[in-house]
């Protein structure tokens, strides 16, 4: 956690502001101890001089020297920011937490308490305060410390709101754990990071209030001053001497710079993680040699390619040099055929559909020797004909059928805007053929379905109209990200069913990627498993039962139940974890994991080879027998 | 299943609203067995295993664990839960020994509980020795471990798993998988195992409830279930089980 804040200060923005607030905090301390008789000594010789070389800011009505008086100030307008900021946390937390502690009922009261109290002016709460308090430092304190407390309120309500729906503090209630220990032990904890970063924002806040306050005459009286004071009484004179405010001015400034920096840089440090400076990346890893002499993809004669991958690679830049999550992955897939890509979560599977479909996004950086969609070149820069291709060709179907969808519009139209779009099609025509593709998916009474908003539709219709959506052009290629996780079997089969009539009708061709083995198995003609970014295998999918050669998509298989599962003998697992993508060993990725790794694997990375009959594996013991291992250890490797 | 003991819902009726989430539903978990609780998400199942724990309100109809109401307040839980996403079930701040030592049962010293939360981490396969760690530094299939070991911590009669494996990586469910098999014959635990992988609650289960719109449409032993159901609804999910060599199952288009 310490290093996550001590990335506050990796950027120039952070390191100035944490600086200029621990000056500003340095002066609070020391100032008053240095400069309190300078600050105070009357010089009647002197009254309401400007700037000159024995007083840079000039003098008051009394002759005292104002840039001492500014600096002495320091302490009293950090110590009311900060008690003011204290009673604003406080009391937000207070309210905000409440709701929480005290059950479901009660916390409808207090949230609408928190409700009301924001929308309240805080200025007004202010004079209120002045009025019961009377004018003075303690009346400005409260007042500015209540007025905030409602925001804080707001936002403890919420943070608390969203880590009480987490899991681990049902679990907690259900150990019968009582709600006031949750909340200390599992709640507050997780709620400091933000609280404290708006606590800082907010005391930056709470010091220019004070000088507000201050300058009206409602905040801190004489004979004490503060920032806001010395302005008051500076502005007065300030055609004769404009120094004489100027200087509380800008320490009013700088200070409420500092907090609120700090806090942002905070929050941003802490918000999106210690990202260092994007490294430069090396050059283009694909060498002429590579394009040259390409692992021929097995099988084909390279005519009837719909998709042809060579080399790929995708990088991103990470805190200790680039992360290569897809490491040289190269296939074809053919006209009408179905090619399964599996793999655990971290493979790289994914993201080389994304990096197909040109959808990898910044920072990222797609690279192959070749990548070609129905003989086009898609490395060329984005251009209009490439997007019309991509959106006409290639259909991407995702796992969240939600969010691919604008939920504020009807179906319909968001089906017909590609037809509208791509093939130039009038209103009428896009939306009819709309209604054609979603009962082209089977979705009955398509005509009022197409009237429709997102939500109305189920989770598996969604997905067929996501599908639907990829039918209005007339697509070469569907590659499906994990299209049935979220959802339930039956509809993930009347999916799948879906998917493959499209296919036998119109010898469209498919990349299904899944970490489920069973459903790749069953749907697709030939299969490329993945490991720490690499093909380790490819083979036919009827293969992969029986006759897998590579170690890895042995155990894959092995350690799935089906419905014909030995219940007697335990399910055979894969020890240890996934090869984490910014520290990948060297030789084979596997090796970690393998029962048949020797010193060869982990030295020497095995190539993807073809054994001539259209299979590949890249394992120096492919096919070698597997003594049956129960592991029943995972090991806690830190 | 006519035992008095073990978990028992009785026309369990639960309303969010307007929706009728769980519609008189009557089930046992008899002690020392493993009741798997299939149908597919809206079913109602994961409502009706919160109902037990008293995170859902029960409308109507009673839960009793060895024939008295299932406390839900005070410090003696005996019926314990294990939740889908380990990612979000551990608290990211708190220790895994921290989170395991607060559901044992309160009176122990700090010496017996630290021994008690060695053993559970022996119990469920995890070195004893990094108790201190926090959740970050462990992987999907070792965080589910820990929350195992949590629930077993408060001694419970009976534990609910609910869909502790379809959050995970296939390779680590085999694991997590043959451990709950372990824990239930090793300690003789009455598990309610819900899941909507079949395959997954053929190979833990003994006895197999399928739900669907809020009611229980078929129960009997797991292997009668699967092989020869009664009611359609189980057999449309059989047919559904990919790579399910059913022999009623449709042919797919090639």
């Amino acid at each position: 956690m310490w290093r996550r804040w001590r990335g506050v200060l990796r950027t120039p923005l952070g390191l100035g502001a944490a600086a200029l607030t621990a000056a500003v905090l340095v002066l609070a301390v020391v100032a008053p101890m240095l400069w309190t008789d300078d600050a105070n000594a009357v010089d009647t010789g002197n009254i309401l001089a400007g700037a000159s070389g024995e007083h840079w800011a000039g003098t008051d009505n009394l002759g005292r020297d104002i840039l001492y008086r500014t600096l002495v100030a320091t302490r009293l307008s950090v110590e009311l920011a900060v008690a003011a900021t204290a009673i604003a946390v406080l009391a937000g937390l207070v309210l905000g937490t409440a709701g929480f502690v005290l059950g479901r009922r009660s916390s409808r009261l207090v949230s609408a308490t928190i409700n009301i109290a924001v929308a309240f002016p805080g200025i007004l709460l202010a004079l209120f305060f002045a009025v019961i308090f009377g004018v003075g430092a303690t009346g400005a304190v409260f007042a500015i410390g209540l007025a905030g407390a409602p925001v804080f309120g707001r936002l403890t309500q919420t943070l608390v709101a969203g880590v009480a729906a987490r899991d681990f503090i049902s679990a907690a209630r259900i150990a019968g754990v009582g709600r006031l220990r949750i909340l200390v032990r599992h709640v507050l904890p997780n709620i400091a990071e933000p609280l404290v970063v708006n606590a800082t924002i907010g005391a930056g806040g709470a010091l220019l209030s004070f000088a507000g306050l201050s300058f009206l005459g409602l905040g801190v009286q004489q004979p004490d001053y503060d920032w806001g004071r010395l302005l008051f009484d500076g502005v007065g004179s300030i055609y004769v001497n404009p120094a004489a405010a100027l200087a509380p001015g800008a320490a009013v400034l700088l200070a409420g710079l500092a907090f609120n920096l700090l806090g942002e840089s905070i929050a941003k440090a802490l918000g999106v993680g210690v990202v260092g400076g994007i490294p430069a990346l090396g050059p283009a890893p694909v060498s002429l040699a590579a394009e040259d002499a390409p692992v021929e993809p097995a099988g084909h004669d390279g005519t009837d390619l719909v998709l042809d991958v060579r080399d790929l690679e995708v990088t991103f830049p990470g805190a200790r040099g680039p992360i290569r999550p897809v490491r040289g992955v190269s296939f074809g897939v053919r006209r009408g055929e179905a090619v399964g890509v599996v793999g655990e979560s971290g493979s790289g599977k994914s993201l080389t559909a994304l990096a197909v479909s040109r959808l990898v996004g910044e920072p990222g950086r797609v690279e192959a020797s070749r990548l070609e969609l129905l003989g086009h070149d898609l490395r060329a820069r984005d251009s209009r004909a490439q997007r019309r291709l991509l959106g006409t060709s290639l259909t991407m179907v995702f796992q969240d059928p939600m969010t691919s969808f604008n939920p504020t519009r009807r179906m319909g139209g968001q089906l017909a805007e590609v037809a509208r779009h791509h093939q130039g099609m009038d209103r009428r025509a896009a939306l009819a053929r709309a209604v054609d593709r979603l009962r082209a998916v089977r979705i009955g009474d398509p005509e009022r379905r197409a009237h429709q908003y997102p939500h109305e539709f189920s989770g598996g219709m969604r997905q067929r109209a996501m599908i639907g959506m990829g039918l209005m052009g007339s697509p070469a290629l569907i590659v499906a990200d994990e299209p049935t996780t979220a959802l339930d079997v039956t509809v993930q089969q009347q999916v799948l069913d879906l998917l493959a009539t499209i296919r036998a009708a119109d010898d469209v061709a498919l990349v299904l990627i899944s970490h489920d083995v069973t459903v790749v198995g069953e749907v697709c003609d030939r299969v490329l498993v993945m490991y720490a970014g690499r093909i380790v295998e490819d083979l036919p999918a009827a293969d992969l039962a029986g006759s897998a050669r590579h170690p890895y998509t042995r155990a894959l298989v092995a350690a799935v139940p089906d419905m014909d599962t030995d219940l007697d003998q335990p399910l055979a697992v894969i020890p240890g974890r996934p090869v984490d993508p910014a520290d990948v060993p060297p030789g084979c990725a596997y090796a970690a994991r393998c029962p048949l790794a020797t010193a060869r694997c982990r030295a020497e990375d095995p190539p993807l080879e073809s054994d001539g009959t259209g299979r590949r594996v890249a394992c120096w013991h492919a096919g070698e027998p597997i003594a049956v291992e129960i592991a029943d250890r995972e090991e806690v490797e830190v | 299943m006519t035992t008095e003991g073990g978990l028992r819902f009785e026309d369990v009726t639960v309303r969010y609203g307007a929706t009728t989430a769980v519609d008189g539903v009557s089930l046992t978990v008899p002690p020392g067995q493993v009741v798997g609780l299939v149908g597919e998400s809206g079913s109602g199942k994961s409502t009706l295993a919160r109902a037990a724990v008293g995170l859902a309100p029960v409308c109507a109809g009673r839960i009793t664990l060895d024939g008295r109401p299932v406390p839900t307040r005070g410090r003696r839980r005996p019926l314990q839960m294990v939740f889908q996403d380990p990612y979000s079930s551990l608290d990211p701040r708190m220790r895994i020994g921290d989170s395991i030592a607060e559901a044992l049962p309160p009176g122990r010293s700090r010496a017996e509980r630290r021994a008690e939360v060695e053993r559970l981490l022996e119990l469920v396969h995890l070195d004893p020795g990094r108790a201190a760690v926090l959740p970050a530094l462990l992987s999907g299939g070792q965080r589910q471990r820990v929350a195992l070991a949590r629930a077993l911590a408060a001694d419970p009669q009976v534990v609910i798993a609910d869909e502790i494996t379809s959050a995970l990586d296939v390779s680590i469910q085999g694991a997590v998988l043959n451990l709950v098999r372990e824990l239930q014959r090793e300690l003789g635990l009455s598990l309610l195992f819900i899941s909507h992988n079949l395959a997954v609650v053929r190979y833990v289960a003994s006895h197999v409830a399928v739900m669907h719109d809020g009611a229980i449409v078929e129960e009997g032993p797991a292997h009668r279930v699967l092989t020869d159901p009664c009611h359609d609804y189980t057999r449309e999910l059989l047919a559904a089980v990919p790579g399910s060599t059913a022999p009623d199952r449709p042919r797919r288009t090639p």
